[in-house]
């Protein structure tokens, strides 16, 4: 099971998310997953067409993710995923 | 009814106001604080207040209050998840810009206007939506340079208009496209868009390629409609079949975006003009609202009240309304006007805002 952190702004749409184990050997998978356990969470991180948002990170131990489109970066067992919203002023 | 509610969306949040008939406008309340509040909404038919909030990070999000305000519910944005764009790419839907009730006789429909120029429908009182493939798929649209964007990458659509008489009946209009017309609920569209000029086209007086700012239908007579265009003001009298323009005779008003109509007097109508395309200021950075009371033979200013220092204040297309006696809009930069009767003096109900993005009258 990977460990799965979530940036503490997303707390204010789904107020009882917390880090959280999650099966999956792909950040898709991962994020199928969550979405399973909060329904709506991947309409907040995912376009309409499955491709990660422009400004939301996903870093799988620590690296940022290469495949922004299909998610297909793999995940081992005890990975520590992170799902953070990127820097952008304004 | 003792008052009228005002819903200002605005760059960061969701404000209320409070219009008694008689005494001063209170402010009711703050939400959704520190959120992008790009579209308000309220279906009178059931008091269902509605705002679509853009957030940076996560998206355009829809949610609405069945009590006004005290407590709101999220609901499921329109997809276009397996569409795609005349150009091939993926279709994401960008933007929610407006929505209108879809008729007294359809007391749970709902019209959706987006960017990418995607039309919704929802029969379910919003909690789903369905695209309307008929003007998805429109002949214009596959045809180079008729749908663009205009300040945006892709078309969007801001205005629709039901036709209290007859539901199967609206026009939407579309930055860039033009004004469409269907008669039977959507089943086809047909652009109406004849007199109006595209002055940033080879061809100006093309069927489809228009630049409509915001499109408003007479309540007394659904044959006459406004809009203020991106080339001028103009007025129809058969339904859009043709439009006249009726800009100012010495280039002001003429470029803007919000319009407002009288509810009684069809021939009536107030703009806020901006001073051009390229230089998107009050016109001699003087904030300044033109009233005609005949179609836009004359146009008069109708600035008491208005400040007389310079500004860099303008006003967005769905950020002036008039409703009844009360006439309202926010600007860009913060500042909100606010008066109860035609021709009195405008007065500032707030001068600590953000970008006022709309603005709708309950």
């Amino acid at each position: 099971m990977a460990r799965v952190k979530f940036t503490s702004a997303l707390n204010r749409f789904f107020p009882n998310l917390e880090e959280m184990e999650v099966a999956g050997d792909t950040v898709s998978k991962i994020l199928e997953a969550i979405n399973r356990e909060i329904p709506g969470l991947n309409t907040y991180i995912l376009e309409d067409d499955g491709s990660l948002r422009k400004h939301v990170n996903i870093f799988v131990k620590e690296e940022l993710i290469h495949d922004r489109h299909q998610l297909s970066d793999p995940v081992n067992e005890r990975d520590e995923i992170l799902i953070y919203q990127a820097l952008s002023g304004g | 009814m003792d008052k009228q509610t005002a819903l200002i969306g605005t760059a960061k949040g969701l404000v209320v106001y409070d219009f008694p008939f008689s005494g001063v406008p209170v402010l009711k309340d703050i939400h959704f604080a520190g959120f992008s509040t790009n579209m308000v909404f309220c279906d009178a038919r059931n008091h269902r207040w509605w705002v679509g909030l853009s957030h940076k990070h996560w998206g355009q999000k829809l949610h609405y209050s069945d009590d006004a305000g005290d407590t709101w519910k999220e609901t499921p944005i329109p997809s276009l998840k397996g569409k795609s764009l005349p150009n091939g790419q993926p279709a994401k839907l960008r933007q929610v810009w407006c929505m209108a009730e879809a008729g007294i006789d359809r007391p749970n429909e709902l019209w959706m206007g987006t960017d990418p120029g995607s039309l919704f429908y929802s029969q379910d009182n919003g909690n789903s939506f369905e695209l309307v493939e008929t003007l998805w798929n429109h002949s214009s649209r596959s045809r180079e340079g008729q749908w663009f964007g205009a300040g945006s990458d892709y078309p969007f659509i801001h205005s629709i208009v039901v036709n209290p008489e007859d539901s199967d009946h609206v026009y939407i209009a579309v930055s860039c496209a033009g004004v469409f017309e269907t008669k039977n609920g959507g089943k086809d569209w047909a652009p109406r868009n004849q007199g109006l000029k595209a002055a940033y086209l080879p061809n100006p007086n093309v069927e489809v390629g228009h630049d409509p700012h915001l499109l408003l239908m007479s309540s007394k007579n659904s044959n006459i409609l406004w809009q203020q265009n991106h080339c001028g003001i103009y007025y129809s009298l058969d339904g859009g079949k043709k439009w006249v323009d009726c800009s100012g005779k010495n280039g002001l008003p003429y470029y803007g975006f919000g319009i407002a109509i009288d509810d009684e007097d069809p021939k009536k109508a107030w703009v806020i003009p901006v001073e051009s395309d390229e230089q998107r200021i009050a016109p001699g950075l003087q904030l300044q609202v033109f009233q005609t009371s005949d179609f836009g033979k004359n146009w008069k200013s109708d600035n008491l009240g208005l400040p007389t220092a310079k500004s860099f204040d303008i006003v967005l297309r769905h950020s002036f309304v008039k409703s009844q006696n009360l006439f309202l809009f926010g600007t860009t930069n913060g500042n909100l006007f606010y008066r109860n009767q035609i021709n009195t003096k405008w007065q500032v109900l707030n001068s600590h805002l953000t970008k006022v993005n709309s603005v709708h009258i309950i």
